[in-house]
């Protein structure tokens, strides 16, 4: 099945709708505590950084028997250095957003280590593309 | 059933069906039932004269029930006229309890924050909610429990027979009840009924008025103002180590916990979580007024004791683990569609389209709190879509269903003979 959400850049009240949504809907399917708090750790940071730096995105959520394929796909001024931005501890996050307690930079990697296949591609000045699949195995 | 937190609620028959596998025991639906329904049961009375020894086991919101021109020798006083031989403060082991929390904090290897198991109702609802949240569940017996071992191990040492000693719990709340009854945790529970407090208040109260009772001295020891405050609201958080968190009011604790579900760094160290607004003082039981209560208690502390140390003193003998510890806790998921998961994303996805033909504004004329409620039982086999009287009225406009098949499926959930269209009373 699929689900569909939207992201506000700068919405941070907001940021986490779909991960809660993506979470009562694990817990409905009988998935393991364990695998659900990935996905849903993954996902949460993933939106989380749209609204942080982003301007909007849209995330795709497809739920199989046996996967979580989640796609969240943002409009916004894109990633000029990818392995930077991997690296722990390194932000590009403003200091509003700093200091609204986020942007401590470990998104990118907390997310690398939430799932178990993990893409991530970005065109300066357009957006970014962040892809996250996580196996359900019991 | 639209005060039920874990909408286990349904109407059948004309009468409410609690689906057992949801149910908290928070009393909540006792609360809002305005004939009096729903009703907490309790051990006949009479059952404490089947003991020679009848110990009164009882909370400092008990206490906090009467008027303050009582004192409290005419209250155990009054107790001691209804037949009960000993009298005994539950809150006066809080300091084994709270060793207990230390040694379990000290083991433990899960992740912050360590949940409080006091509210018997909370634990249910982790259990059935928040399954991932059981193993933060801290693994002491409530003050209820280690409070009966306690005082039956005195009484034993001071040459009562084991077996005609009777421990009788007088309890605030439907929680503490299904706890004795069905413990989660340990085999079984060491107190032999439970009393509810609203029929013994009754009691109390008429012996006091008509001025029957012998004024009776407290037999307990080591109570502190840590203790009679135990119960009420922060009365564990302000003595936790680390950052502390009290929430009370069982739909203020379900907002909690799903945000800390999803937040990835909780800083908390030590949760305390209450079903009822003002903790126990606004037990389901409790006929005073909750604040009033409240400020009696807090006045009875400020004449005692802040703590005791356990070590010291005749009857007080240190944590025992085998004996306080509760086993684990079993995650008991009631948000579980189907074990099998491709059978899950089945109804899931029925759910979904159900949803699309129900109104959506929740009415509950067909017996279940919301439209997802309904869509999730008619998926389960529980409810039918013709139930819902929106969907009727569709129905009986396209000639699929006739007037007297609505009204036989409406007598099915709200009763024959009912006459809710008519304006005569």
């Amino acid at each position: 099945m699929q689900q569909a959400y939207k992201v506000t850049g700068g919405d941070f009240v907001n940021a986490g709708k779909a991960s809660s949504s993506v979470k009562g809907i694990l817990k409905q399917l009988n998935v393991p505590a364990g695998l659900i708090k990935r996905v849903v750790v993954a996902l949460y940071e993933a939106e989380v950084n749209v609204a942080a730096h982003a301007y909007s995105g849209d995330i795709l959520v497809e739920i199989d028997s046996d996967q979580v394929h989640i796609r969240v796909a943002d409009s916004g001024p894109g990633i000029e250095d990818i392995q930077m931005a991997m690296k722990e501890g390194f932000s590009t996050a403003s200091k509003e957003v700093r200091e609204m307690g986020f942007g401590a930079g470990m998104g990118l990697a907390n997310i690398k280590k939430n799932s178990d296949t993990f893409h991530i591609a970005s065109v300066p000045g357009e957006g970014t593309t962040v892809e996250i699949i996580n196996k359900l195995t019991d | 059933m639209k005060a039920c937190p874990t909408q286990a609620i349904r109407v059948r028959n004309g009468l409410a069906e609690i689906f057992e596998e949801r149910c908290v025991d928070c009393g909540e639906c006792c609360k809002a039932c305005p004939v009096s329904a729903i009703i907490v049961e309790q051990d006949d009375f009479e059952d404490i004269f089947k003991y020679a020894t009848r110990v009164a086991l009882v909370p400092s919101v008990l206490i906090g029930q009467f008027p303050s021109q009582i004192s409290t020798e005419e209250i155990f006083g009054s107790l001691k006229k209804l037949g009960f031989t000993h009298i005994f403060e539950i809150d006066s082991v809080v300091e084994k309890v709270q060793e207990g929390y230390h040694r379990f904090r000290e083991a433990f290897e899960g992740s912050k924050p360590l949940i409080s198991t006091f509210c018997p109702a909370i634990v249910r609802l982790i259990q059935v909610r928040f399954p991932s949240m059981v193993e933060s569940l801290i693994r002491v017996k409530p003050p209820s429990d280690i409070a009966a071992l306690h005082f039956k191990e005195e009484l034993v040492g001071k040459g009562c027979a084991e077996d005609e000693i009777g421990m009788f719990y007088v309890t605030p709340c439907a929680a503490k009840i299904a706890s004795v009854k069905s413990p989660v945790g340990e085999d079984r529970s060491v107190v032999s009924g439970v009393i509810n407090m609203e029929f013994l208040y009754n009691k109390m109260l008429h012996i006091i008025l008509n001025k029957e009772v012998e004024a009776q001295e407290s037999e307990t020891v080591n109570l502190t103002s840590k203790g009679i405050l135990w119960s009420l609201t922060r009365g564990e958080s302000r003595h936790q180590p680390g950052r502390c968190l009290a929430v009370d009011g069982i739909s203020n604790v379900t907002q909690f916990l799903e945000r800390l579900e999803e937040a990835e760094d909780s800083n908390i160290d030590f949760l305390e979580l209450r079903a009822c607004d003002e903790s126990c003082a606004g037990g389901v039981l409790i006929s005073g007024n909750r604040f009033l209560t409240v400020e009696r208690l807090n006045g009875r502390a400020k004449k005692l004791p802040a703590t005791v140390s356990i070590d010291g003193g005749g009857n007080s003998r240190g944590y025992d683990h085998q004996a306080y510890d509760l086993q684990p806790i079993p995650p008991r998921s009631m948000m579980v569609l189907d074990r099998d998961r491709s059978l899950a994303l089945e109804k899931m996805k029925k759910i979904d389209e159900l949803l699309k033909v129900l109104p959506g504004i929740d009415c509950a004329a067909c017996g279940s709190p919301t439209c997802r409620s309904l869509a999730e039982d008619i998926v389960q086999d529980r409810a039918a879509l013709s139930w819902c009287v929106f969907l009727q009225e569709l129905y009986l406009r396209k000639g699929k269903l006739t007037l007297d098949e609505a009204d036989r499926i409406n007598a099915t959930i709200w009763g024959k003979d009912r006459d809710y269209r008519s304006q005569s009373k």
